[in-house]
């Protein structure tokens, strides 16, 4: 089993014929994800890399059965996509963009309230289960078929944190990046409990970054409810205070959203701390036995 | 994006919101026509710099004529302003603000962000006005109080007039607070802030709510639909290497170490600047490349990290997704024979196409360091810049 997608996960994207919606489609394709439409209004009818094109995320679910899809829409228009998949009832979106405005995301959060779908993101690399389906932006290679879930605010710091997983034989159920954006839709603790109740986890790297306190909440949730052992590290433990890390949730403010403090409340709440990038599969591979 | 106090204050203004008459002034000579424009009287000479804590460190005086305006405007014009904020260097102060002075009876603090956890725009308010929020978080939380909007129906008159009575004010007075409030609350949303904070907002003697200093953070991701407020950005107040990273996409933050990193990814750059620290060594920056850098941004992000005279060694990780390690690798060699590379350079690459890569390094003839893990490549820049 897996979270979020597998393989009878039908996938539209939305921005599908601009140059990184183009690109990645293909790679997922690729993979064996079903791709089965773009969204693209004004191009409905047309075709491109082989997939039909619809002018709506309505139409393109009616017409195809697709339950998911894939945003690579540009930031002024992206939070209207996200609504669009939204109020099309999708069980899934994933907005790969990068640089929303955070009141965009805050309507969209508003406008998501009592509906079904999830969103994951914005700006992150996608959801991946390895050997069923890639969404998302994350080079396939590096993955293997296996049961530990991996969770990151960050793109890259996931990879790495993948590849010492597969470098050791440890495969990967799901892995999901929640996006390193201030505001987001699905947050650690939603992948944290869809991890605890999937049987083929065993457990869970769950990596974090400075900025905001969803690693000090994913760490009471987990004191709480969690069973399956999970080790973490926090990225930005050397930033300096004040400053936006790259990602736009990525700050210290007044003191709050520390390295430390995030470490410190993961480790009271028994999480186990690899205090370097470097150390996160080994400590998966101790975890295992 | 920050926004200076007296810009800031014109922002207010354009909403009707109670701000002090005040002049921006470069000169010691204009400081002087500022004062005797605002009565010859009472004023205020306030440096404007972006960084807290002015006051304390001698960048707010007070003149009782326009002759003592114009010695603070010349003490405070040109001096390096040290606050906590601006790190030891200090920042050297281009401008004041010369402001009417007011008849101060009670301070107040408040402020609007984004709270991310509630999802929500947090308007936090407290009887300790002039005071740095934080310290009252920490001494007295009681003294804090919060009401929370929710966007998609946007602010109610009463959460307002409650704050206003739970300050203490009287009623008629809470209402011209809540009014206040609901101006603010304006700007916030029209302007894309990210953060507005009033501190201190002072009641006069009069019995008037007056924005005594005010600060205003524009969200860098809005500024697209904002080209007016996108010129109040003050190319003085950033560091030239923040600033030219921007215009290649580079996102970049200068610290004090000496191992110039590069990296793709704003978590691994952390993560690298992280592991750095761990075997006894100091980042000189942060430096995100993104994720779909060519090999003109990797030149371009070479030259700023030569350009910095304390970097001593390179650390290059990068994890090719997007990516490509050869392109990299490409990029890399073009830079370093283009720069004639002077400091010890230690690349770690991984990811798609990483054999190419590094057989490209490899037959490229530079001094260059491989190293295969995040460990192994930290340890060797360690070594190599000591």
């Amino acid at each position: 089993m897996s979270i979020f997608v597998n393989k009878n996960t039908k996938v539209m994207t939305q921005g599908m014929t601009g140059k990184s919606g183009s690109f990645h489609t293909e790679k997922c394709l690729e993979y064996g994800t079903q791709m089965v439409a773009g969204v693209g209004p004004g191009k409905g009818g047309k075709e491109h890399l082989g997939i039909p094109l619809y002018d709506t995320v309505q139409d393109a679910k009616e017409k195809t059965g697709a339950n998911a899809s894939i945003i690579y829409v540009p930031p002024p228009f992206a939070a209207d996509a996200i609504m669009e998949a939204v109020e099309a009832e999708l069980d899934l979106v994933i907005c790969i963009t990068e640089g929303i405005p955070v009141l965009d995301m805050l309507k969209v959060n508003a406008f998501m309230k009592g509906r079904k779908t999830r969103l994951i993101g914005p700006n992150c690399p996608g959801v991946i289960t390895p050997g069923e389906a890639k969404l998302g932006i994350m080079p396939a290679q590096i993955h293997k078929p296996g049961n530990v879930g991996v969770v990151s605010r960050s793109g890259t710091l996931t990879y790495e944190a993948v590849f010492q997983l597969t470098e050791l034989g440890i495969g990967q159920s799901t892995c999901v990046g929640i996006g390193g954006d201030p505001l987001n839709g699905t947050n650690f603790i939603d992948c944290l409990s869809a991890f605890e109740a999937d049987p083929d986890t065993h457990a869970v790297v769950m990596i974090g970054e400075i900025g905001g306190s969803a690693e000090e909440e994913a760490a009471a949730w987990i004191k709480e409810n969690m069973k399956k052992p999970v080790v973490s590290f926090i990225a930005g433990a050397t930033a300096p205070a004040g400053r936006t890390m790259g990602h736009a949730g990525a700050i210290v403010s007044g003191g709050k959203g520390t390295a430390e403090g995030k470490f410190e409340a993961l480790k009271d709440a028994g999480v186990i701390i690899s205090r370097s990038p470097s150390t996160l599969g080994e400590k998966i591979k101790e975890v295992l036995g | 994006m920050n926004l200076h106090e007296y810009q800031s204050k014109e922002l207010l203004a354009t909403y009707g919101l109670p701000v002090l008459p005040g002049y921006c002034c470069y000169t010691p000579g204009e400081v002087e026509a500022a004062a005797d424009l605002l009565g010859g009287g009472i004023c205020v000479v306030k440096a404007q710099v972006h960084a807290g804590g002015r006051g304390k460190a001698g960048g707010v005086k007070l003149a009782r004529s326009s002759s003592e305006a114009r010695e603070h405007g010349e003490a405070i014009l040109g001096m390096k302003l040290v606050t906590p904020q601006t790190g030891k260097q200090g920042k050297l102060v281009r401008k004041v603000y010369v402001e009417a002075g007011c008849n101060i009876d009670k301070e107040f603090y408040l402020s609007m962000l984004v709270d991310r956890a509630a999802k929500r725009i947090a308007i936090v308010a407290s009887t300790e006005g002039g005071m740095e929020i934080e310290v009252v978080a920490e001494k007295s939380p009681e003294k804090i109080l919060t009401q929370l909007v929710d966007p998609s129906v946007g602010l109610q008159n009463f959460q307002g007039l409650q704050l206003g009575i739970k300050l203490g004010l009287p009623a008629n007075l809470a209402r011209d607070f809540a009014e206040l409030v609901e101006g603010l609350y304006d700007v916030f949303m029209e302007s894309d802030l990210s953060l507005l904070e009033i501190n201190p907002l002072v009641l006069t003697k009069e019995g008037e709510f007056v924005l005594l200093d005010a600060k205003c953070s524009i969200d860098n991701n809005a500024l697209f639909r904002h080209p007016d407020l996108r010129e109040y950005q003050d190319y003085d107040e950033m560091d030239p290497r923040d600033l030219r990273a921007g215009k290649y996409g580079l996102s970049y933050v200068g610290l004090e170490g000496n191992i110039g990193c590069m990296v793709n990814g704003a978590g691994l750059a952390m993560g690298t600047m992280d592991i750095i620290k761990e075997f006894g060594g100091e980042p000189a920056n942060f430096l995100d490349v993104g994720g779909g850098a060519s090999k003109e941004t990797v030149t371009e992000a070479f030259k700023i990290l030569l350009g910095d005279s304390n970097v001593k060694a390179i650390l290059v990780n990068i994890f090719g997704g997007i990516m490509k390690c050869d392109v990299i690798a490409g990029g890399i060699i073009e830079a370093a024979k283009e720069l004639s590379l002077s400091v010890p350079l230690v690349v770690r690459l991984q990811g798609t196409n990483v054999e190419e890569g590094r057989k490209m390094l490899a037959a490229s003839g530079l001094n260059i360091q491989p190293a295969d893990t995040m460990a192994d490549a930290a340890q060797k820049a360690v070594k190599a810049a000591q």
